[in-house]
């Protein structure tokens, strides 16, 4: 089970309390999550990363483990601790400044 | 009793603001959608409680919301945390995706840049028809759903017409005008800044630039340059679908052959720049106006918030000021932020970056702020209800 911390604006729009735990078949990566993700959540599609090339989207980051995994390819496998949910996978959108 | 619905939209929510015929007491709703930019919101004059929004983010891109209500709940269309086992797609409401070959638009450097979908300005329901919106988009493409949202396909013939020549302004590159001709179902005008105006005469195939008449000079090398012109706003008079009024980045501008050809109607204004322009609901030569100081000093000339009225269809024009500050106002008036009821004596509202709205019960004589201290209002549309 897959723990994944969305950021506020996120969850009010998938309607979501709290942590999104899902379940996500092997190998465990970055793009494997977001494709549970968001086929869980369809709303989600394009809030995350383009909905045509899946690239993030410029201002969305990815940690997990206090490390910055956003610039990990899609097919990246995640920290051991995140893949038995022991850690959470955070989405988190960038600090805005000013 | 007749009552009214105003629905705001601002930099970081929507709020829907309601009265009866009289317009004296007003209940707000509000903020929906706290905290995300709400470009544009409106109802469908088919179903006046189906309400379309349209919710971006600098974050997290594009959104596309509907009430069934008349804005007491919201979903998205096509993408809500329901199953669709009847196959429909789902997350495909919030998908905006140029068709074909992307292309490329003039850009800064003066090189050729590839169109990139940045977010949905402006909403226009169907007249006759709530499950068909037209979508205006930044960069400057037109989308259409004919399934309530669910699904959204480019107009890509807009672009088509002269495209590689069109350039952002400072302010971007979006389609932010959708008129419907209402004798012809066939026939769409449209605007985008940096772009000028276009018309469709077979629902958006095919479209010409229709700037003849407008002058640019010191935004343009060519003043007359048949595409180009910052075009702010358009509006017209269901009656008179023919005759045009133009906001244009100077000069307010009118047409009485549906785009063909323009002439200026800036007259005694104090300064013809300015962003909106609208029609009184039942006197189709009676204009309104709010002139800002210029393209580098985006406030009211001397501190007044006024508005300007000509019965006249232009060129003579009254300063509106009873009830509007006369003295250090400096908000803006943005093109999507003017509207009028259609109660027998029309009422014009319109919202400032300063988060008042205002609204005059009787065709400007006179003014009210319904709200003082809202986040800056990007749009306000107001639907008159039975």
């Amino acid at each position: 089970m897959i723990r994944v911390v969305l950021p506020f604006h996120l969850r009010t729009l998938a309607r979501v309390d709290g942590e999104v735990q899902l379940e996500v078949g092997s190998p465990i990566t970055l793009g494997s999550v977001l494709d549970a993700l968001e086929a869980r959540y369809p709303v989600l599609r394009g809030t995350i990363r383009d909905h045509v090339t899946l690239r993030r989207r410029p201002f969305i980051r990815f940690f997990a483990c206090e490390e910055d995994l956003s610039h990990d390819p899609p097919d990246a496998t995640l920290p051991d601790v995140v893949t038995t949910g022991t850690e959470p996978f955070l989405i988190v959108g960038a600090m805005a400044g000013g | 009793m007749s009552r009214v619905r105003v629905l705001v939209g601002t930099k970081k929510g929507a709020f829907i603001l309601t009265a009866d015929g009289k317009r004296q007491n007003w209940e707000v709703s509000g903020p929906h959608f706290a905290g995300w930019e709400m470009y544009h919101l409106k109802g469908s004059p088919a179903d006046p409680n189906r309400i379309y929004a349209s919710q971006s983010s600098g974050w997290f891109g594009q959104i596309i919301q509907h009430s069934n209500d008349g804005g007491k709940t919201w979903e998205t269309p096509g993408g809500g945390p329901t199953k669709t086992p009847d196959g429909m797609p789902q997350g495909e409401s919030n998908k905006f995706v140029y068709e074909g070959e992307v292309g490329t638009h003039k850009w800064y450097d003066g090189t050729q840049h590839p169109w990139e979908f940045k977010r949905i300005w402006h909403l226009e329901p169907s007249l006759t028809d709530p499950d068909t919106v037209y979508a205006g988009a930044e960069d400057a493409a037109l989308f259409k759903t004919v399934n309530g949202g669910k699904t959204w396909q480019e107009l890509s013939g807009l672009r088509g017409t002269k495209g590689a020549l069109w350039q952002p302004g400072a302010g971007g590159m979006a389609v932010h005008t959708i008129l419907l001709d209402p004798k012809n179902a066939n026939r769409i005008f449209i605007a985008i800044s940096a772009a000028g105006a276009f018309r469709t005469e077979d629902g958006g195939k095919t479209w010409k630039p229709i700037n003849r008449g407008l002058k640019s000079n010191y935004e343009l090398p060519d003043p007359d340059a048949e595409v180009g012109h910052c075009v702010h706003r358009i509006a017209m008079h269901p009656s008179r679908p023919d005759v045009l009024f133009m906001q244009k980045h100077w000069d307010v501008m009118r047409s009485d052959n549906a785009g063909e050809l323009w002439s200026e109607v800036s007259g005694n204004l104090p300064s013809d720049f300015g962003f909106p322009i609208d029609v009184h609901a039942h006197e189709p030569n009676t204009i309104y106006v709010v002139p800002i100081k210029s393209d580098s000093e985006h406030f009211p000339p001397d501190g007044k918030l006024r508005v300007y009225r000509s019965r006249t269809g232009g060129n003579e024009w009254e300063a509106l000021t009873k009830g509007l500050p006369q003295k250090d106002c400096y908000v803006n008036v943005l093109r999507d932020a003017m509207a009028v009821d259609s109660l027998d004596k029309c009422g014009i509202y319109f919202g400032t970056t300063g988060g008042q709205v205002y609204m005059s019960p009787d065709g400007g004589d006179s003014w009210n702020a319904i709200v003082h201290d809202l986040p800056a209002v990007l749009s306000v549309e107001v639907q008159t209800l039975p």
